[in-house]
């Protein structure tokens, strides 16, 4: 590596760090801050912390329905798309399959469309078509868990096929001589060999549904509405509730983070996936 | 032993799930769109009307007022991430004291939700409670008022993408860059070689894989943005910040008007397609045929 003054770096990285780190610093401080001190002069420093806006944000009914949805749909979509990316790369790398590699490159196409482009057919679909007599997954949580597959799900297969190649193939052939069964193979032998991988992208792709937000604020009205949307709710034409947005933002904030903190440096492998390969 | 039929099993709910809510919707919409349809409409029905709907896009202004600051959004912010994550990138590159650390930090804005990242940046540029007024105004006497001055809108949107979205570029430039191999630029530096001609004509080259596909990935989700826009700016002041992805939102929903709307959706994505296919076409395919 290059030689040079080691102390010029963290310098000029400390300050790339303050610009990266503030406006998350000032979210908090406006987040822990009551109404009426907003307006005065904006202050850097915290002087006293106001804690009530986390306690009306947790008091609220409605929000506290909007977290457990985006629990629930962020976890089963999570849990789905690992499940089902699973087992379609298994397909994928085990079976020679004709047109397996169109088939492959096909499930990322689904994730390149712009969103906006599929709101509007997938409300009328959602609401006009998808239905069985009086059932419906328009504004359902079921129906949330099977829209969002069709951006985590091609992220699952893309980011699972590397982990599934490099899984031996013998090892399971040795498996099947001695007579196990496909599902003993799948389960005992390829399953645990995977498992960094699958860990990896059920974390991705939660945080991916959690974050979502245009298709949760477009296609429920009230019984799947998810945490994200619940943050435009606060900004209206007759004014915007600052605290409780921030408040709410740093509630959607924190599962990531601590998510986030813990599995570090596989996110930054999975990240540079595309690069990578490229 | 290795039946097929087990792997079409073992593939069929993935493709069936892709099928229902990726080619169905897009089908749909292609169906739509050759249509006059609003359901709360005096005549509620569905009217085939030829392209008619098309017709009304290539000439709506606004459509395509929406598409021109679309273009200069992406292509000042994906312009400057390259930039500013290149510089970070090299500056990853040699050693010092806490560099894990500091790369975890750089990495955060990735992680959040591009609503969150709306929500911060209006709470640091809204004129009565953000901190960037009000220093501006004190330290410069400039008067920041995105809700007002169209250009400084566009402009806050822009660093506002270039905040959220530079860490992916440095990370795809420092994968690339680790994985040199040093001998060119022992050999250049030993050939007497200044950094300006080690940069364009080694480092640029060997890095070029690299860069393209990040910027396809950077085109295509700045194509994309809606979230972090609609909740900064909700595409004002006017229509200064209306990128097309907001312009759908805003314009398709509240008018209930499918038909004119499912057209739209058609166009944009077929812009998109265009767009990344003359990319690879002026990028990748010149390489090609040097090589042959």
């Amino acid at each position: 590596m290059r030689k040079g003054n080691r102390w010029l770096p963290v310098l000029f990285w400390t300050l790339i760090s303050f610009l990266t780190l503030f406006p998350i610093y000032w979210l908090f401080v406006i987040s822990v801050k009551p109404a009426v001190e907003l307006f005065s002069t904006p202050s850097v420093i915290l002087t006293d912390v106001y804690w009530q806006n986390y306690l009306d944000v947790l008091g609220d009914r409605t929000l506290r329905g909007y977290m457990v949805n985006s629990l629930v749909i962020s976890t089963g979509n999570a849990v789905l798309c690992t499940l089902l990316g699973f087992m379609a790369c298994y397909a994928l790398s085990r079976f020679d399959l004709p047109g397996k590699e169109s088939i492959f490159f096909w499930t990322i196409t689904n994730r390149m469309a712009p969103p906006a482009v599929f709101l509007l057919p997938l409300f009328l679909l959602l609401t006009q078509v998808y239905r069985i007599g009086e059932f419906s997954l328009a504004d359902t949580r079921t129906g949330m868990i099977l829209v969002y597959c069709t951006f985590n799900l091609p992220f699952a297969i893309w980011t699972l096929r590397p982990t599934l190649d490099g899984i031996p193939k013998e090892l399971d052939e040795a498996a099947y001589v001695d007579g196990a069964s496909a599902w003993k193979v799948i389960s005992e032998v390829v399953f645990p060999l995977a498992r960094p991988g699958l860990a990896v992208t059920l974390i991705l792709t939660w945080v991916f549904a959690w974050n979502e937000y245009l298709l949760a604020a477009t296609l429920t009205n009230f019984n799947a509405r998810t945490l994200t949307t619940g943050l435009s709710e606060y900004v209206t034409t007759t004014g915007t509730e600052w605290g409780i947005m921030a408040a709410i933002s740093v509630f959607t904030l924190i599962p990531a983070l601590i998510i986030f903190s813990l599995v570090q440096r596989h996110i930054v492998a999975g990240l540079t996936f595309g690069a990578v390969k490229g | 032993m290795h039946s097929k039929t087990l792997g079409w099993a073992l593939l069929a709910p993935t493709l069936i799930l892709l099928f229902f809510f990726g080619v169905v919707p897009f089908i749909y919409v292609l169906f739509v769109s050759f249509h006059q349809w609003n359901p709360f409409a005096v005549n509620p029905d569905m009217i085939f009307n030829w392209a008619e709907n098309y017709r009304r896009v290539v000439f709506d202004a606004q459509f395509l007022a929406s598409l021109g600051v679309t273009v200069a959004f992406v292509f000042f912010a994906v312009v400057s991430e390259l930039i500013i994550g290149y510089a970070l990138a090299q500056a990853f590159m040699r050693d010092f004291p806490g560099k894990a650390f500091f790369r975890t930090i750089h990495t955060l804005p990735l992680i959040m939700a591009p609503i969150i990242v709306g929500s911060i940046w209006k709470l640091m540029t809204t004129p009565s409670i953000g901190i960037l007024p009000n220093i501006l105004d004190d330290w410069f006497g400039f008067n920041l008022n995105i809700g007002q001055s169209a250009l400084q809108a566009f402009t806050v949107t822009v660093i506002m993408d270039i905040w959220h979205w530079t860490p992916l570029v440095t990370l795809s430039l420092i994968a690339a860059l680790v994985s040199l191999p040093p001998d060119p630029f022992e050999q250049a530096q030993i050939d007497g070689a200044n950094k300006r001609q080690i940069f364009w004509h080694i480092t640029l080259p060997m890095i070029r894989p690299a860069i393209i596909a990040t910027v396809f990935i950077r085109l295509m989700d700045a194509l994309r943005t809606v979230d972090e826009v609609l909740m900064l700016t909700g595409g004002g002041p006017g229509s200064a910040t209306r990128y097309l992805g907001v312009h759908i939102f805003k314009e398709v929903f509240p008018r209930t008007n499918y038909g004119y709307g499912s057209a739209i959706s058609v166009v944009v994505l077929y812009l998109t397609i265009v767009a990344c296919w003359l990319l690879y076409v002026s990028l990748i395919a010149p390489r090609n045929t040097k090589k042959g």
